[in-house]
């Protein structure tokens, strides 16, 4: 596979071309924010983004989706296939969708997400703007280098284009205005990474991401849970915007001949009250210091476990945003714990 | 259909036939079931999620022994929506079942040759009767069975022919206890705590079993303690919110250990470092 450029107008042409022939979800404005919605022009895409309110994974985990029809007695799985291109995906993002391929398609392969994942093309973008909450380059994921078909960076009239699929490499194929990138090109894109690397820190971690784990095994009966317990209203917003949160709930619909009908599965959090609570009443981690512990614990220390040590918070700096009383910011409280507790073995 | 693993939805229940249906007490029904294709493979341990269309799943453990080969048998308490719509289930009827599920992480192989003690309060007879049904059908590879099984009242005994039956095999004890006695009743008065309180040989060397609510294992455990059993001869087996039981949906996490795919039933000894378990 191989990196070029491609014109501004080129890309543009590409866009409208994709959009004629198939479905196209791209960053546009929304109000002074920005989201991923259905394309309708190339005009509307908005790759100076600085961060969308929710992630892409919307579009591989949908917020509800149907997993079987049911007709009174048999089953039958629901698979979307529907075809698609993701335009515009922020590095942070990337590589959360990466890490839930990991989750969602070992032990037990989950074919509705892992289809939907085979159906998208993604076009990724670097970073041009840093968001008000972003701490990527804190935790390692300012740059991406996998799982995109197509990595755009903005280099002025240009986009370098590096293409890592035969379907990324192809869809350049298509597109007009497409020429080798030079020497400079490159450079110029090497300058963008490389003060992403470093700029894309609102929010500056007091470690090392690798050190995260080790540190959260020291913390567990620490104050700072019950102090933030306190405040959190349980209202899961963190857990909503979260691009690695992928828990989810499971629902029948029932039609009106009160027998067919599907089951969908519905985004859940472990923030919200009933997240553990089983039929006749007990609930497990009642407690919300218990829940905003788990919920720090899981992006810091359990997944990790799971997917070969990558933090499953890619600081995206959404919750920090998105949380009602202000105290969601991982790096607030990771910082805390080094300074109470310290990072040395 | 093609054998890709794309083409398969680790959600779609496969149906079951209800082959024999009873209620054992007010609110536990007995249910007999056979897979319409093939059979139920199993361990001792491993769970179903029994699916009711329309109303949803519930995670139900299977109370037979894999040695039995008429079906699989389940017991379900009604105190949900789910378990409510199963309840109204006759025999003949269709039911959706995935799994099984869970490691069923009875050491079956592990315990050959030693003295075992199940504890089980209320239904938590039910998942263990899947191992002791196993051990009695292996008679010759176990030592001495003990059963200790406790209920509130006397009515929400369960299978309480089995259990006397159970009780007649050489080298079998079983031994009830229930909260609340009443006229008639000839076994223990109390908690559960009060038949391991009473044993008066060393059962340092045996293999305890333990099932029942949340709240018992706490006990349970301190009276284990007092007898000086450890930790890696202890087994317990928990109950969550087990909604896809493939590991995925995150429901039945405790700490970094999902309990639908590493457990449900779990040496006491690895439970030690897991501060939600218990």
């Amino acid at each position: 596979m191989g990196i070029k450029k491609i014109s501004k107008d080129g890309f543009s042409g590409l866009i409208e071309g994709l959009i004629a022939e198939t479905t196209v979800i791209g960053v546009q404005s929304k109000g002074d924010k920005f989201v991923y919605d259905l394309l309708g022009s190339s005009a509307n895409l908005r790759l100076d983004y600085d961060v969308t309110i929710l992630p892409p994974k919307k579009y591989f985990l949908q917020p509800a989706e149907i997993l079987l029809r049911f007709d009174g007695e048999k089953y039958e799985a629901e698979f979307d296939d529907e075809e698609f291109v993701l335009v515009g995906v922020h590095p942070y993002d990337m590589i959360a969708i990466n890490q839930i391929d990991k989750l969602y398609s070992e032990d037990n392969f989950d074919s509705h997400y892992m289809r939907r994942r085979e159906n998208a093309t993604v076009i990724a973008c670097d970073v041009a703007r840093a968001s008000e909450n972003v701490f990527a380059s804190s935790m390692g994921t300012a740059t991406v280098s996998e799982g995109f078909d197509i990595l755009l960076t903005d280099i002025g009239d240009f986009y370098v284009a590096e293409s890592a699929t035969d379907k990324g490499e192809k869809l350049l194929g298509k597109a007009e205005g497409v020429s080798t990138a030079e020497d400079e090109d490159l450079k110029a894109r090497e300058k963008i990474q490389e003060e992403n690397k470093k700029n894309l820190n609102k929010h500056k971690l007091g470690c090392k991401p690798s050190e995260l784990p080790g540190l959260l095994e020291k913390a567990y009966n620490h104050p700072i849970w019950e102090e933030l317990g306190k405040k959190c209203f349980s209202c899961g917003s963190c857990n909503q915007v979260c691009p690695t949160c992928y828990c989810f709930n499971v629902q029948d619909e029932v039609n009106w001949d009160l027998k067919s009908g599907t089951r969908k599965r519905v985004w859940d959090g472990c923030l919200l009250d009933g997240f553990t609570k089983v039929a006749g009443g007990h609930e497990f981690r009642k407690s919300r210091a218990d829940r905003i512990k788990h919920r720090i614990y899981r992006k810091g220390k359990y997944v990790p476990e799971k997917i070969g040590g990558e933090i499953a918070c890619v600081g995206c700096g959404r919750c920090v945003g998105a949380c009602l009383t202000d105290i969601a910011n991982p790096v607030k409280i990771y910082n805390r714990l080094i300074e109470d507790i310290g990072i040395g073995k | 259909m093609s054998g890709r693993r794309e083409d398969r939805s680790i959600y779609q229940p496969e149906l079951a036939t209800v082959r024999d249906r009873k209620m054992l007490n007010e609110t536990e029904l007995y249910l007999r079931l056979s897979m319409d294709s093939g059979v139920l493979e199993y361990k001792p341990g491993q769970f179903v999620e029994v699916s009711v269309a329309g109303i949803g799943e519930a995670p139900i453990s299977i109370s037979s022994s894999p040695t039995a080969d008429d079906g699989f048998e389940l017991v379900i308490r009604r105190v949900g929506n789910v378990t409510n719509a199963i309840h109204k289930l006759q025999t003949g009827d269709k039911v959706g079942i995935r799994g099984p599920y869970g490691k069923g992480l009875y050491p079956v192989d592990e315990v050959k040759g030693k003295d075992l003690i199940f504890i089980c309060g209320g239904i938590g007879l039910v998942p263990q009767r899947s191992f002791i049904k196993y051990v009695l059908a292996n008679r010759g590879e176990y030592g001495q069975v003990t059963i200790f099984f406790g209920t509130k009242t006397v009515a929400q005994r369960l299978f309480a022919s089995e259990l006397s039956e159970w009780d007649k095999l050489e080298g079998v004890e079983v031994k009830e206890t229930v909260d609340k006695p009443e006229e008639g009743w000839g076994g223990e008065v109390g908690v559960i705590t009060t038949l391991i309180d009473k044993i008066d040989k060393d059962i340092r060397d045996a293999m305890i079993f333990a099932c029942g609510p949340p709240v018992m294992y706490k006990f349970v455990l301190l009276a284990l303690e007092e007898k000086k059993v450890k930790a890696k001869n202890i087994y317990l087996n928990l109950e969550r919110k087990m909604k896809c039981g493939v590991g995925k949906c995150g429901h039945c996490q405790m700490n970094n250990y999902y309990v639908c795919i590493d457990g449900p039933v779990f040496c006491y000894s690895k439970l030690k470092d897991i501060p939600e378990a218990i």
